[in-house]
């Protein structure tokens, strides 16, 4: 146990902090710290643009064999993720596409699909959403009642999705349906893959509590895709749609925390300049704070290497429930440490500054991807191994 | 604040062996049982220390090879104490292993740790390091222990020393005191005349804390250990900090462990315990907690820094009672009982919190390194 970066680790950081610099500091400039969760309302067509980007530089796909990808080593991706977060680039409009659908399809699709789907996503010219939850299927997505069936050679989709991400900016959604009404629970889904702008399809943003839009509800009234574009067999969905949330943690967690240390350091700032840190109780928090978000990585780095020896499947369980609930916190110990100017917004008539955002937003983080209630359920049932 | 290099984090081969066999040698001893043999005398297990000195030769873990020791790090010392945790284990492996060990390592002359290390590494001398004081305040501006020049080249120590972990036991006194260049180490043996120790009578039995009495203690100036002040001091406490927050670790997993496997044979309203969730919840949180703890041991024994040691051992500490207490409350009345293992945990837990302190003084020196506060 032990062993630092080799050098060759070292180089691949440079390269990436290299093209990252000379695209940051140029064209692209005005793209740093735009977008991500809860300003993925931001800068939607440049953000397309640096998409195309990443793409030519063949920054996308890089975990995922050749020909589609790069073949990247998983410490590789680490790396990537976090000169990416440390140059502040900007929220990748692309995550779904990469790291769900793409990912997804590099491990379990055919060849024809990974033909078909991947080098469109590599290149960053084509956005997915996700098509899981609905009105009466949120933690208990087996619950779906959106429902399929074949005729003339393609799918037909009636049903209704709701929280899904970028649906009125997306190209294709990846949809679960239940495709034999004479099956249950997780038995006779479906994981189809559906264009999304086709008449069939009707999409209104959800205004959230910060004010702004990135989820949607998705309607589908006879929505169709052809027979073929559906992963797994027919009636395997389930497993395939519980892989694709295994590809959602990833590399990418440790990027993710790059900008969450981001967001601490404003806090410590806003604590000194505005003497905070002289309250022994923020203080303290602060510090708890800090500490929470090194234990963070640890815990990520722990886990990605076992992970990519095989290793201590079970290990990883927690790392939802933990860093979604110290995000929460973090956005409650902004607010106190700011005071009572932490109330007023940026502008009128709704726009926030990024703490009062990490504050709001972050009380979906305990909700979306398995709720806090879940992910203790699934740590008792599959660490833990006890009885229903 | 972040450091950018990927840690790995699997354990060789050769330190899992160590592990398994540290955990085969404890078992063989008893486990728990062999703590509760002794801990309400000496609180020193000598048995099973001589085995896992002389036998497994865990007390010369981190001593130099020139020096009779294995010349290994503090990824084998987690590894080790670890195991010691789950077991709660009344050996001196914290004190003498870890902490008397980085406390000669920092600041020991060669010649000095030529002289000291062969008796502690063979497990035929246990030391430990003697610095806090009463009220256990972690700054060293409270250190009121003097040693003073006296003729002959000699120094006299003078002062009352507490929480000194297997300090009624050890063979070697490092005593933290005041002298004309700040503060020193000095090598004390335990039977120097004026020495005088007593146990602490402590709620938490598994882990023998001592108060050490030095009346005009007259020992040679050459006992000194180098010219070393409070910085190489503060450095092995935290070390031992590292190593402390490892054994944790195995007392969290030990208490989790020990929840799980009642949940699911404890029967109440026809079915196990274990199935309602408001107890599964519980021990998710409790599963949480130990991962992220083992984490946060494993990575600051692998990257050590005194700053990153403090923090670990506050987190690993929190994690440790919040895994014990919850324990006892997954037991319900069983756990309540002392013929129950659960109190041992949840003893030994909060007794490791302030074991180098209290945790706020270690989040206020987290926080100055920071630039937070006055």
């Amino acid at each position: 146990m032990d062993l630092r970066a080799s050098e060759e680790d070292d180089r691949f950081r440079a390269e990436v902090r290299a093209w990252l610099e000379a695209r940051l500091d140029g064209e692209f400039r005005h793209l740093r710290g735009r977008g991500g969760p809860g300003r993925e309302h931001e800068a939607i067509e440049p953000r397309m643009a640096w998409e195309r980007e990443l793409g030519k530089a063949g920054w996308i796909g890089l975990g995922w064999p050749a020909p589609a990808g790069r073949g990247a080593s998983l410490w590789h991706q680490v790396i990537f993720h976090e000169e990416y977060a440390r140059a502040r680039a900007p929220g990748r409009f692309g995550h779904i596409g990469e790291y769900l659908l793409g990912a997804t399809i590099a491990a379990l699709g055919t060849p024809e699909q990974q033909r078909t789907f991947l080098p469109p996503i590599v290149r960053g010219e084509v956005f997915w959403a996700q098509g899981y939850s609905e009105p009466g299927a949120g933690s208990d997505l087996a619950g779906v009642a959106t429902r399929a069936s074949l005729e003339d050679g393609h799918w037909v989709i009636h049903g209704q999705k709701i929280w899904t991400s970028h649906a009125h900016l997306a190209d294709w959604c990846f949809v679960i349906a239940r495709s034999d009404p004479h099956e249950k629970r997780h038995a006779g889904l479906s994981y189809l893959l559906v264009p999304m702008k086709q008449p069939g399809i009707t999409v209104r943003p959800i205004k959230n509590l910060t004010g702004t839009a990135e989820f949607c509800e998705v309607f589908f009234d006879g929505a169709r895709t052809p027979a073929d574009h559906v992963v797994g067999a027919p009636g395997d969905g389930w497993k395939v749609a519980m892989a694709t949330l295994a590809f959602e943690r990833g590399a990418s967690t440790l990027g993710q925390q790059i900008g969450f240390a981001a967001e601490l350091d404003a806090i410590i700032a806003a604590a000194k300049q505005r003497g905070a840190d002289r309250d022994p109780e923020l203080r303290r928090r602060i510090v708890d704070a800090w500490t929470g978000l090194r234990v963070m990585r640890s815990y990520a780095l722990r886990v990605l290497d076992h992970g990519a020896r095989g290793e201590l499947p079970a290990a990883g369980l927690g790392a939802k429930l933990y860093w979604s609930n110290w995000h929460r916190r973090l956005g409650e110990l902004a607010m106190d440490v700011l005071g009572p100017e932490a109330e007023v917004i940026a502008a009128a008539p709704y726009s926030l500054a990024p703490l009062q955002e990490t504050f709001l937003f972050s009380r979906a983080d305990t909700i979306y991807a398995g709720s806090n209630e879940i992910q203790r359920n699934i740590i008792a049932a599959r660490a833990l191994g006890l009885p229903k | 604040m972040f450091y950018f290099a990927a840690v790995r984090f699997a354990f060789t081969d050769e330190q899992d062996e160590l592990r398994r066999m540290v955990r085969r040698a404890i078992a063989s001893h008893g486990g728990v049982e062999s703590a509760r043999r002794v801990m309400l005398d000496d609180g020193f297990d000598a048995a099973l220390w001589k085995t896992l000195a002389h036998e497994l030769g865990l007390a010369a873990l981190a001593i130099p090879e020139a020096h009779g020791g294995a010349g290994l790090g503090w990824v084998e010392i987690v590894a080790v104490a670890e195991e010691l945790g789950r077991a709660v284990a009344c050996v001196p492996f914290l004190s003498s292993a870890c902490l008397a060990t980085a406390a000669i390592l920092e600041c020991a002359s060669p010649s000095q740790q030529a002289d000291l290390f062969p008796a502690i590494a063979r497990g035929d001398a246990t030391a430990t390091l003697a610095w806090l004081e009463v009220g256990g305040a972690i700054d060293p501006g409270a250190i009121e222990t003097t040693a003073r020049p006296a003729p002959g080249d000699h120094v006299i120590l003078s002062g009352k020393k507490r929480f000194v972990v297997d300090g009624a036991t050890a063979d070697l006194l490092l005593v933290v005191a005041k002298d004309s260049g700040g503060l020193g180490v000095y090598a004390v043996p335990a039977g120097a005349t004026g020495v005088r120790r007593r146990r602490l009578p402590t709620m938490d039995a598994t882990r023998a804390l001592a108060e050490v009495v030095l009346a005009d203690v007259r020992i040679p100036a050459s006992s000194k250990l180098g010219t070393a002040g409070w910085p190489e001091i503060a450095r092995a406490i935290a070390r031992a900090q590292v190593a402390l927050a490892a054994e944790q670790v195995g007392g969290a997993q030990a208490a989790l462990e020990l929840s799980v496997e009642y949940a699911k044979v404890r029967h109440q309203f026809g079915k196990p315990i274990g199935s309602f969730q408001a107890i599964q919840h519980t021990l998710a949180e409790m599963f949480v907690a130990v991962e992220t703890a083992r984490s946060a041991a494993y990575h600051a024994a692998i990257d050590f820094d005194p700053i990153s040691a403090a923090a670990t051992g506050v987190y690993c500490g929190d994690a440790f009672y919040r895994c014990a207490a919850d324990a006892i409350q997954v037991h319900g009345g069983i756990g309540f009982t002392w013929e129950h293992d659960a109190h041992l945990f949840f003893k030994r837990a909060r007794a490791s919190r302030t074991l180098f302190g209290a945790p706020n003084d270690h989040r206020d020196r987290v926080a100055a390194s920071l630039g937070l506060g006055i």
